[in-house]
């Protein structure tokens, strides 16, 4: 089982490695973490502050970005040009081929993570900034492109890789937003209401679980327990959603 | 013996976005393939032959019927480590070059890293890549992706080979190479299910043949069962003296004194070859003009209405 899913996963990857568009997303946030220093210029006694922030939040962004577009077509590209025929035909379980895809693209990530991080450092270490908690903060990014592209492959699986795009980058969004539905919930007045909000704010993904930006940013410690939690969080959501993945993809018919 | 494949009742149809009409795609199919037999399937475009494959390898379901591999429920993964398939217009990964594509297949099996460099190198020598196995598959032309198509359908030295319209776009030699590789597996003893529109290559390689026309099995069996019934008339090749005339036949051509006559019934035939001697004729030859594939696949196609596949729900 594992020498299946490892050769897909090391298909996924090499598939990964020789498309030029990744090479073109990396470029661009290696240029825009670049960047945060000529906008740091433009305050006065928060430079580092803003080379922090703007270099976090172009991982972040471009990140998500190779999560959504990539982990979308993972299952629907292999569909779309029929290279899944040959695949599944052999000894594989479907289960297994998903699992794989995912694998494939969890390890383009953490290159792609690696390579961004490793070139902040540098501009951190250059301007006399660096913060060796940087690679938390990234580490914890991660484990939020890991769980946007199980939900990207979830989705993939149940529609089509649009409406799959529009909706993993939609949650993307809310996941980030879930702390307005406990705000909420204090102030609706039912029962029933109180209970929708309890229940979405379990039912969605908490980003805001490995949003460590702020620490780094405002240099507060980090909460070894909540890093912890969000480990947890990640494991246990993500293997859900990748469980229902695999479901749907068991009962697709490969037309 | 337990047949290799073996389709039992399979019916398929699929709906439309828009509609809640329910259209066949087969209907009720009954098969079964033989260990170490080459089964051709031959059917018109839209008749259901890849539907058929492709149910077969699990990749889509059956509204009812059973399909069984080498005696077992063909659900399950496992029995397909002794499947060969080659897509019909192979779609690979363009991104690898051939010995990695091979490579990447034989791992899938769990072929350990020793045995899999000896198999892709046998492969690609037997298929005729040798020289072109570093080179990424989108530089490949049709010729050589169908080809290194069938080399991946063999890397693990299947028992069954399903292939799909593995000669289609190919060039005569390239038609030419696949019927040789079809006809070295049978030898080695392995079974050969392909499907075919292409019927010149069917009549030369199989040992059976199944017809499916819009969704229905019309006719299977040898050539021989089927065509062998089929006997419209009979070129009599004679050389007679004089004017050669004859109490039955219709003279079809006349050389000097060869003579060739058509008979339209095994009773004439009998006749005439029994006066010859009388009208000083000898007998050159007897050839039963035996109807074609294409002929049998031309009738059967024509008696199906093309109403008869759909069927509102």
């Amino acid at each position: 089982m594992i020498g299946r899913v490892g050769a897909i996963a090391l298909n996924t990857f090499r598939e990964a490695i020789r498309q030029r568009i990744l090479y073109l997303l990396l470029a661009f946030a290696v240029a825009m973490i670049s960047f945060a220093q000529i906008l740091s210029l433009l305050t006065v006694g928060s430079e580092e502050k803003i080379i922090k922030d703007f270099g976090l939040a172009s991982i972040d962004v471009f990140g998500v970005l190779t999560s959504v577009f990539v982990g979308v077509g993972l299952v629907s590209r292999e569909i779309e040009r029929r290279t899944v025929y040959t695949l599944l035909a052999k000894p594989i379980h479907r289960w297994e081929f998903v699992l794989g895809k995912y694998a494939g693209l969890a390890f383009t990530l953490l290159v792609n993570s690696a390579v961004m991080a490793l070139w902040f450092t540098l501009v951190l270490a250059v301007k006399g900034m660096y913060d060796a908690r940087l690679w938390v903060a990234v580490l914890l990014l991660f484990f939020q492109f890991l769980l946007i592209t199980a939900l990207a492959v979830l989705f993939s699986c149940l529609s089509s890789p649009i409406l799959a795009s529009v909706m993993t980058l939609a949650l993307y969004v809310v996941g980030h937003l879930l702390w307005s539905l406990r705000l909420l919930e204090d102030r609706v007045g039912s029962e029933a209401g109180r209970f929708l909000c309890r229940a979405l704010y379990l039912l969605l993904p908490n980003l805001g679980n490995f949003d460590f930006k702020g620490e780094i940013v405002h240099g507060l410690a980090i909460d070894p327990v909540r890093v912890a939690a969000a480990g947890i969080y990640l494991v246990a959501y993500g293997s859900a959603v990748l469980a229902a993945a695999c479901a749907a993809f068991q009962r697709k018919e490969l037309q | 013996m337990t047949p290799v494949l073996e389709l039992a009742g399979i019916s398929k149809s699929y709906r439309t976005h828009l509609s809640f009409r329910k259209y066949w795609i087969l209907r009720d199919l009954s098969l079964a393939v033989r260990e170490g037999e080459v089964f051709g399937f031959i059917g018109t475009n839209g008749a259901g032959k890849t539907t058929t494959i492709k149910l077969a390898l699990g990749l889509i379901f059956p509204d009812g019927g059973s399909i069984r591999l080498f005696g077992q429920d063909a659900r399950r993964p496992a029995l397909r480590s002794r499947v060969g398939f080659l897509p019909e217009n192979p779609y690979l990964y363009d991104y690898l070059t051939g010995a990695e594509f091979l490579d990447f297949h034989a791992r899938l099996f769990g072929v350990a890293a020793g045995e899999r460099r000896r198999r892709v190198a046998a492969l690609l020598e037997r298929v005729g890549l040798r020289n072109r196995g570093d080179r990424q598959l989108r530089h490949y032309s049709k010729g050589m992706l169908q080809r290194i198509g069938l080399a991946q359908a063999l890397i693990n030295d299947p028992d069954l080979v399903i292939l799909d319209e593995p000669m289609s776009g190919l060039d005569p030699i390239g038609r030419r190479e696949v019927r040789d590789i079809i006809l070295d597996l049978k030898a080695r003893g392995r079974t050969v299910f392909f499907s075919t529109h292409i019927l010149s290559d069917t009549e030369m390689i199989c040992d059976r043949v199944g017809m499916l026309v819009r969704g229905t099995l019309k006719a299977v069996g040898t050539i021989d069962d089927l065509l062998s019934r089929e006997v419209p008339f009979w070129e009599v090749a004679l050389r007679a003296a004089g004017d050669g005339a004859l109490p039955c036949g219709r003279v079809v051509s006349r050389r000097e004194d060869r003579i060739l006559v058509r008979v339209e019934s095994r009773q004439d035939l009998h006749r005439l070859l029994s006066i010859l001697n009388g009208h000083g004729a000898t007998l050159i030859s007897v050839t039963p003009a035996r109807q074609s594939l294409e002929d049998l696949f031309l009738r059967e196609s024509r008696g199906a209405s093309p109403r008869a596949a759909q069927e509102g729900a």
